[in-house]
């Protein structure tokens, strides 16, 4: 089917979840920690948005939960509990810039094309209109690792981690009705406890090395 | 093709030439105006051309028979791409026979003349200014041809005519693509053009500027052909950008009604698109040199992210 001839609500279903992507590579790309934030949240907003919009689409009730869920602890709780992290230890205009972003970026593209390709077979499956949404998801997934390895503050990592969470949620309700319930839930507060204990980590992280930065890690002694 | 077609088409061009630098005006007077100072009035850029066009040429020693010819060059490429444009028709003959890559070799042609113009004369800040330029260019450009690879996709035709027809037949906002390529496209006009963050087109100070320090040796008609061709090339990728991404009300015959109606609507889009800019210079710093690779990948991604989003999500 042409993309003009699908119902408004399929199409901006498709449009958000592109936009999803894009604020992956955003994330992937921006050097300011505050700001790695906010795009971690906006990109929780339109996760929200699309599985609401999914949930009206396909008529499956509980997927609503899901997106109110998504909306309370990736759009509101953990950014505000990273943005007091770091208003706590005064990292507000702190930069975490990665070395080479303009590589960075290239390779980011050439991950998408990866994840389109090796997720076809799977997406050829489903009939629902999301299905091509996989490799998408798949993609948000793999920058979120990225983000991971790239990173050297232990904050923009979490960002990464959380980001990598909404790949995979993102993937689930693409091609399934969405998880049961009880895996749903359970996912939240695992998102919900591993934003406490990463606050906990952090705090003992700038207690014994006095900085948030993982590359101070790799020293063996305090002397250089 | 009838002979008015193309005489309608002439009038494009010589209005296209005619309302540039009123263009380049109205962004400044925008500009002053946001930034509370008393702006030029909105007339100042001809008044500056018909300066330049009454002075003395003053020719430096050592200037080479390419460093002459290089302003009618420049100046004519960019007078051929304004003519390969959809200004306020797409009933256009001359967009007939051209597509949207050979409008980007156009302006190729006019960046390579002006960068080897830029080092003819041997100065220092010539031969800076040419490297900078084609620094930027070598990142710009792969951008730009990707975005017309996105929008030739969304419309199966590299012909601007084409795509212009067809996304505007097809009513759709929603198309993630061409999002992306819209703003994958805002970045390359801000790069290629010269403006905040990439360049200031305001400044005569020697160490940051780029196209300045390369038509730094001109002087007279020549200096007013290339600031022409300059804000010409800002008026062609201002209207690119409004034609291809939101071409409601471009008019589709050479009937006099339909052409001034299309000249309405493209009058009120490019007042707005100037505000765009405008808005965009005063909230932004330029940025370092070394940056601009980077915002110019971000760019590319943009673009190469709206292709793939058209084959991943509009195609099946």
């Amino acid at each position: 089917m042409l993309f003009a001839q699908l119902p408004l609500h399929e199409q901006v279903i498709l449009a958000f979840s592109a936009l999803t992507l894009l604020l992956s590579l955003f994330m992937l790309a921006h050097p300011k920690l505050t700001m790695v934030i906010r795009l971690f949240a906006l990109q929780g907003l339109f996760l929200a948005a699309t599985t609401a919009l999914v949930a009206y689409d396909m008529n499956e009730p509980h997927l609503y939960i899901s997106a109110a869920l998504t909306l309370l602890l990736k759009v509101l709780f953990v950014p505000y509990l990273l943005m007091r992290m770091v208003r706590h230890f005064k990292l507000e205009f702190e930069l975490d810039a990665v070395a080479q972003p303009a590589r960075l970026l290239l390779l980011a593209g050439a991950l998408i094309v990866f994840c389109y390709h090796v997720t076809l077979p799977i997406a050829e499956l489903s009939l629902r209109i999301t299905h091509n949404v996989l490799g998408i998801s798949m993609a948000i997934v793999l920058m979120g690792m990225l983000i991971l390895v790239t990173r050297r503050k232990a904050i923009s990592q979490v960002v990464g981690f959380m980001s990598m969470e909404n790949g995979l949620f993102f993937a689930a309700i693409a091609i399934t009705q969405g998880m049961p319930m009880v895996v749903e839930l359970g996912v939240a507060f695992d998102v919900l406890v591993a934003a406490i204990v990463f606050g906990v980590f952090f705090l003992h992280l700038k207690e014994s090395i006095d900085s948030l930065d993982i590359g101070d890690l790799s020293h063996l002694s305090e002397r250089e | 093709m009838s002979p008015l077609g193309w005489l309608v088409a002439l009038l494009q061009v010589v209005l296209l030439v005619a309302l540039a630098p009123l263009f380049g005006g109205w962004i400044k007077w925008l500009k002053c105006r946001l930034q509370n100072r008393q702006p030029p009035p909105l007339h100042q850029p001809y008044r500056d051309l018909r300066r330049l066009f009454s002075k003395k040429v003053l020719w430096a020693e050592n200037a080479s028979v390419l460093f002459r010819i290089t302003p009618y060059l420049v100046l004519g490429a960019i007078i051929l791409a304004g003519a390969v444009t959809p200004f306020i028709s797409v009933e256009l003959p001359t967009a007939a026979v051209t597509d949207a890559i050979a409008l980007t070799g156009f302006f190729a042609f006019a960046r390579v003349f002006l960068a080897l113009a830029g080092m003819d004369i041997g100065t220092a800040f010539g031969g800076m200014g040419s490297s900078r330029e084609m620094t930027i260019s070598a990142f710009a450009e792969p951008a730009m041809l990707m975005m017309v690879f996105t929008i030739s996709m969304v419309a199966s035709s590299t012909n601007l005519v084409t795509v212009i027809s067809t996304i505007e037949a097809q009513q759709v906002l929603t198309r993630p693509s061409l999002w992306f390529a819209a703003l994958g496209f805002l970045m390359v006009i801000v790069a290629e053009c010269g403006r905040i963050p990439v360049d200031n087109p305001a400044t005569h100070l020697e160490l940051t500027m780029i196209h300045e320090a390369m038509v730094l040796e001109y002087s007279g008609r020549y200096l007013a052909m290339l600031e022409l061709a300059a804000q010409l090339k800002l008026l062609i990728y201002a209207v690119l950008a409004i034609n291809i991404f939101n071409p409601w009300g471009i008019a589709h015959s050479i009937a006099p009604l339909a052409l001034l109606q299309g000249l309405g609507w493209v009058g009120i889009k490019l007042a707005l698109f100037g505000l765009l800019l405008a808005l965009m210079e005063t909230s932004l710093a330029k940025m370092r040199l070394f940056k601009v690779p980077v915002f110019l990948m971000l760019a590319f991604t943009l673009a190469l992210g709206g292709m793939l989003s058209f084959v991943i999500l509009e195609a099946s």
